[in-house]
């Protein structure tokens, strides 16, 4: 690869990309994420090879068969697109390939079993765009997540990337970068959603005054069921790159960060790989694209600290130091990295730079509420049908990301509430599913847009448990300098585990607001400030659980073990004796062809007797 | 100059002061654990919090020993909100050092009327930091660290092993203000032994023997503003 000099020999690129089909060529793309990856998307890419060879070695020609990044619709995974038909196959195996090659790749025919089926009417849906789950999504900054191959730079190039950048270098002083992301109403994604164009004003004031300063990509993502910063390093890595440069060139920059755990080896390795194309284009290094502008970037890995997502925890990471928060101010915008003024965007917000450049603000600000604009991705993990990434306006109710994309609640069961913002937001309720979801609404409900993890909890949820989860995570997460959060996480947790046990006492609900509201005013960072929202929240909603939880000693959803109790109906029982054999306690007894009963002394409510039976005569209490 | 009100009362300080230098050195009592004045402070014990409201802005309770002074800043640092945020905080620091009596004295002093929560395991040292701090900054060996996360943080040497670096001057033992600091499991056992007075710090070796002179024991002692600990029999 050549450096590219100027703006005309990056369009070069593009066109000769184009004019080689790119884009247009017959296309067979397997999704490469981390999941389709652990359903054994890898063998499904050797296995098109492999099947294309064999049945003539001119299709290999023919045919690009990509390994792209996260498509979203993990719960369908290994999935393929068959461009360009559009057709969509899910649940692909290695089995599967043959049938595939000789009826759609040779015969021009749909494999019908391998679509994906309404759920509804049980028909067929043949197109990917057709998908309820991609129908009703905006995919902005995940759009060439399942089309282009992370690995090539050229490919990217040939979708229009970087030419936001070019543009920027060639015609735009800094100011009007900035105040272009201030017209499209940029917010940060990361969680707080703090107006981007006020933070890179800030910084850049900073660096003309210091002379230096530095930029960092946040993509030490934690949150449990959060994963979509980690699916767009690895579906489109130069996206984000791209956002990077345009930014460090709006503050002043000249080198960049970024942050990223290490638990995210794919990730990592293509971003790494998409680091290096850019320096051998010279899209990062000196006189970027023939602009007097230099920036280099360079990757900083964490250890998976989720305290290290906070900006200042961050700083001391990078600079070798523990990764602990210190207070604010001063501002990293005033004295970040190594003391220099340092701005800090989160993985989403840096990829949604270059679409702002390249389609204009006044597009972006179209897109979204009044104050809070452009797509959010989301996460959607949990009791939810179609589990995945989806990428929708800002603004769109809870109740279509749940039903209309998500799919609804799997079993015909009841939605009952949604953590929104992972360990550090709120749940919602089932009252609130026309909550639009913006930054101002889900503030007001006691939750956080956040990083946009989206956990669904459906009547075989316990609110009181499923706080308990959220609380052993920050816990454990908490790093200890601050005295509230270090020890009254910990309390907190103690007392719902308490509760859990069936040990609950008056006054543990009274105990736990006051707590959690002084944790919440007193902690030090960001972590200890949020920590107790996940209880609260749950309290403000689902009181009445916490309260049969404590007085009753009943567990209203069937999960807490101390609190339930299985039985066997005798009328329905055929002694088949299934249960008995499996059970893991021995807690079950009865003489064959004669009603069994279950020991509540010994039985530890482990549930394999009722996924079991084949007669519905298990019930918990 | 900068002017703010403290307790409906106007004060001028000058530019660069904490919120809790301004209160001190006006007479205006705020308590602390993890403040020292000859360190940086750390924000970390929350026990110093006040109540600032900027002009247009809602009221927020901050650290005062690690919050600047701001111009047109209205403080308050006894107001119901801010009793209640010390109490709880008191009371959650006597959740791990509920037998240490410098701990129950502040806990007596904050209002905490009972302790609600107990960790399983009691430890006197209360992650002040003021050991680590002084270690790094006023004598400059670093020879101690916090280790670990959350609630299993604690002081330690590298690899937990007796350090090489320490001096064993002592000025942990004398800035702890619990009494936690076990010097014997920094330093180790060999470079600690008696003097003849029986004061056990102060003490270290450098190759050879080479007493510690009780004056630099003085001098750290009145570096650091407090009191040598009473000398053990």
């Amino acid at each position: 690869m050549t450096r590219l000099a100027s703006a005309n020999e990056l369009a070069e690129v593009r066109e000769r990309m184009l004019a080689g089909g790119n884009g247009s060529r017959p296309t067979i793309s397997v999704c490469g994420g981390t999941g389709c990856r652990v359903y054994g998307s890898e063998q499904v890419w050797g296995a098109f090879r492999q099947e294309l060879e064999a049945q003539g070695a001119n299709l290999l020609l023919e045919y690009d068969i990509k390994v792209t990044g996260c498509h979203g619709f993990c719960e369908k995974g290994p999935l393929v697109v068959i461009r360009p038909q559009g057709i969509l196959y899910t649940h692909v195996r290695v089995q599967d390939v043959p049938e595939i090659v000789r009826e759609t790749i040779l015969g021009g025919r749909v494999v019908e079993r391998l679509l994906y089926h309404d759920p509804q009417t049980g028909a067929p849906i043949e197109q990917e765009e057709e998908v309820p789950f991609y129908k009703n999504q905006l995919r902005l900054i995940l759009n060439l997540n399942g089309q282009i191959d992370p690995f090539q730079i050229d490919e990217y190039i040939a979708a229009g990337g970087y030419a936001a950048l070019a543009r920027v270098l060639a015609e735009m002083t800094p100011e009007q970068v900035i105040a272009e992301v201030r017209a499209a109403g940029l917010r940060g994604r990361g969680g707080a959603g703090f107006s981007t164009a006020t933070k890179w004003e800030l910084c850049r004031r900073n660096v003309l005054a210091t002379g230096s300063g530095y930029i960092v990509c946040n993509a030490d993502e934690g949150d449990p069921g959060a994963y979509m910063d980690r699916s767009i390093m690895e579906g489109n890595p130069h996206r984000v790159l791209e956002g990077m440069i345009i930014g460090a060139y709006a503050m002043g920059a000249h080198q960049g960060f970024v942050y990223i755990r290490n638990e995210y080896p794919l990730a990592v390795r293509h971003l790494q790989r998409a680091i290096d194309q850019a320096r051998e284009y010279g899209l990062l290094g000196k006189d970027i694209l023939g602009s007097p502008f230099d920036f280099n970037l360079s990757i900083k890995l964490g250890s998976g600290a989720f305290v290290c997502g906070e900006e200042t925890a961050l700083i001391a990471s990078i600079e070798g130091r523990i990764g602990e928060p210190r207070p604010r101010p001063p501002f990293p915008a005033q004295s970040g990295l190594w003391g220099k003024p340092t701005n800090i965007n989160n993985v989403k917000s840096w990829s949604s730079v270059p679409l702002i450049l390249a389609n204009g603000a006044g597009w972006y600000a179209s897109i979204g509420t009044p104050t809070s604009k452009g797509t959010m991705i989301f996460s959607v993990v949990g009791r939810i049908n179609n589990t995945g990434l989806v990428e929708v306006p800002m603004g769109i109710s809870l109740r279509d990301l749940i039903y209309r994309i998500g799919g609804g609640i799997p079993g015909g069961r009841t939605f009952k509430a949604a953590q929104i913002g992972g360990p550090s937001g709120g749940c919602i309720p089932a009252e609130h599913l026309d909550v639009p979801v913006d930054y101002e609404s889900l503030t007001s409900l006691g939750a956080i847009v956040g990083s946009g993890g989206l956990v669904v909890a459906d009547e075989t949820t316990c609110m009181v448990d499923f706080a308990r989860y959220f609380m052993t995570f920050t816990q454990q997460e908490s790093c200890g300098k601050c005295v509230p959060c270090r020890i009254g996480t910990r309390a907190m947790l103690a007392t719902l585990e308490r509760i859990c046990a069936g040990q609950g006492q008056p006054g543990d609900i009274d105990y736990l607001i006051e707590l959690g509201a002084d944790i919440k005013r007193s902690s030090l960072c960001g972590l200890g400030q949020t920590a107790p929202n996940p209880v609260l929240s749950t309290i403000r909603y689902f009181r009445d659980e916490y309260e049969a939880h404590i007085f009753d000693k009943r567990c209203p959803a069937g999960v807490c073990k101390a609190l339930i109790t299985y039985e066997i109906d005798p009328e329905k029982c055929t002694g088949c004796q299934l249960c008995l054999r499996n059970c893991t306690s021995n807690a079950i007894h009865g003489e064959k062809k004669q009603p069994h009963f279950i020991d509540p002394e010994v039985c530890s409510r482990c549930g394999i007797c009722i996924s079991l039976c084949k007669f519905d005569a298990i019930s918990v209490h | 100059m900068i002017h703010l009100m403290i307790n409906h009362q106007e004060y001028e300080v000058p530019e660069g002061r904490t919120v809790l230098e301004a209160c001190r050195e006006h007479g205006i009592p705020i308590p602390t654990l993890c403040y020292h004045p000859a360190l940086e402070p750390y924000g970390g014990c929350r026990l110093c919090m006040v109540e600032v409201t900027m002009p247009g802005r809602p009221p927020r309770l901050v650290a005062s020993c690690v919050h600047p002074c701001e111009e047109g800043a209205v403080i308050f640092t006894d107001t119901e909100l801010v009793k209640r945020s010390r109490r709880m905080t008191a009371e959650l620091i006597l959740a791990g050092s509920y037998n240490t009596p410098e701990m129950l004295a502040l806990g007596e002093e904050l209002g905490v009327k009972e302790v609600r929560f107990k960790l399983p395991q009691e430890n006197a040292c209360v992650l002040c930091g003021l050991c680590v701090r002084a270690c790094k900054e006023i004598v400059g060996v670093s020879a101690i660290s916090v280790i670990e996360r959350g609630i299993a943080k604690k002081v330690s040497t590298p690899f937990q092993v007796a350090s090489s670096r320490c001096i064993s001057c002592g000025t942990c033992v004398l800035i702890c203000p619990t009494g936690a600091f076990k010097l014997e499991e920094v330093a180790g056992k060999h470079n600690i032994e008696p003097t003849e007075s029986g004061y056990r710090r102060g003490y270290y070796r450098v190759g050879g023997e080479l007493d510690l002179h009780p004056d630099f024991v003085q001098d750290v002692s009145s570096l650091l503003k407090t009191q040598p600990p009473e000398e053990q029999p």
